[in-house]
């Protein structure tokens, strides 16, 4: 049998494998432990992606919660009104806001997305159209927001 | 020939020696970077882990360059690939602070020297040594489109088959590729369902798809109609960012998509 090209010291034996080739000769090891890799590195392509699927998860699963709420109304009127009532809170609140907010995003990406697909420019023109969806986020956001933030934390309704 | 002469050659030579090997080893612009390699040793490692070096470069040095100083002067036991060295022929494609770049065309310059630079082996293809990974779930995907002339007809007679510079421009840029695996292995889709044929095998169709003088268009449509075959792609672009030879490969898939719904490949 020909050897292994490396041809290393073999490994101090009961599976206690932590000799390493290099550490023979004072050798600078990383300490302490890095993750096991690094992140890949995309851009705002790989980012809207990821973005798109969080938002798009989050709001499937505000749906199943929606659809037994309101499906609640067929149990009673009374109960349908008392589920709702404990929705009347800052923290729903903030939660209403984080819906939005994710609404807006999964819904203008997606147009992007679909201009991806089917404008022939689309693929070049990728990364402007993801500022353009931030953009007109941001001015959904502004519009929104402190409006909704007034009716939660306005003391008032 | 007088024994003078010799002894002058004997003590000249040592100092020549000495003043070229201290230029060898600093020239004049040069400086230390730290490459962080994330090393495995199947023999040795259970784990891979992260190792230090320590590289003189110039600046318009390349990755390629100081992986070679490495093996070649401080261990060599670190194991890559690497056949052209200049750009072409793909075996050297590797996460390169986090993105995934041929070794041979990262110059020094356009990294930041100051800060440590990570070296690591692609995503999404099973390690197995060092900077080493297996291709094979890459090549299986690109055999399976099929990348190869299909004509039932024979060339005219001791003449090539001729193609108008038009018919040639549509899949010029899918000829480019040099199967370095960059795009695939940069695929989150690929990452997390190796199933998917990845983007390389999709440049490769398209670019017999699109060539008048192939018959077999329709066959690898079909093929890429898989669940598993462009319908997977999400557009992320990392494969277009990663290529080395600047394919422009999400928007071939794009074609390939629409060539699908249109039922026609022009
Ligand atoms: S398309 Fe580009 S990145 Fe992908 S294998 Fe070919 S040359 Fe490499
Ligand atoms: S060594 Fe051939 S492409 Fe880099």
């Amino acid at each position: 049998m020909s050897l292994k090209s490396t041809q290393l010291p073999t490994p101090t034996p009961s599976g206690s494998r932590t000799l390493n080739p290099t550490s023979l000769r004072s050798r600078r090891f990383s300490l302490p432990r890095r993750p096991a890799g690094t992140v890949y590195r995309g851009r705002e392509g790989m980012w809207s992606w990821v973005l798109h699927r969080i938002t798009g998860v989050g709001i499937y699963f505000f749906l199943l919660v929606h659809l037994l709420d309101t499906a609640l109304i067929r149990v009673s009127p009374e109960a349908y009104n008392a589920v709702i009532n404990t929705y009347k809170n800052p923290i729903m609140g903030l939660g209403e806001l984080a819906l939005v907010a994710a609404i807006g995003f999964h819904g203008l990406n997606g147009l992007r997305i679909i201009l991806i697909d089917f404008w022939n420019v689309g693929t070049r023109n990728h990364r402007l159209m993801f500022y353009i969806v931030i953009a007109l986020w941001v001015v959904l956001l502004l519009g929104f927001a402190p409006r909704h933030l007034m009716h939660v934390f306005g003391g008032g309704a | 020939m007088s024994t003078v002469t010799i002894e002058a050659a004997q003590t000249r030579v040592p100092e020549r020696t000495t003043e070229t090997t201290a230029v060898e080893d600093a020239p004049p612009g040069s400086f230390v970077i730290t490459l962080i390699i994330r090393r495995y040793i199947p023999e040795l490692d259970d784990e891979p882990r992260w190792e230090d070096f320590d590289v003189r470069v110039l600046p318009t040095d390349r990755i390629l360059d100081a992986l070679h100083k490495i093996k070649w002067e401080q261990d060599g036991s670190l194991t890559f690939r690497r056949s052209c060295a200049h750009g072409i022929c793909g075996s050297d494609a590797m996460r390169i602070n986090g993105r995934n770049r041929l070794a041979c065309k990262t110059l020094i310059k356009d990294l930041d020297p100051s800060k440590p630079i990570y070296v690591e082996a692609l995503k999404g293809l099973p390690l197995e040594k060092d900077l080493v990974v297996d291709m094979e779930p890459f090549f299986e995907a690109y055999r399976q489109v099929q990348p190869f002339l299909i004509a039932s007809s024979a060339p005219p007679a001791r003449r090539e088959r001729t193609q108008s510079p038009v018919a040639r421009e549509r899949f010029d840029d899918t000829t480019k590729c040099i199967l370095c695996a960059a795009c695939t292995s940069s695929c989150p889709v690929f990452w997390t369902d190796g199933q998917y044929f990845g983007p390389a095998a999709i440049v490769n169709a398209h670019r017999f798809i699109f060539d008048d003088r192939d018959e077999a268009s329709q066959v690898r449509l079909d093929i890429l109609n898989d669940k598993e075959g462009v319908w997977r792609c999400r557009t992320t672009f990392n494969c277009s960012e990663a290529c080395p030879r600047g394919i422009e490969i999400t928007k071939a898939i794009q074609e390939v998509k629409q060539a699908l719904l249109t039922g026609k490949a022009s």
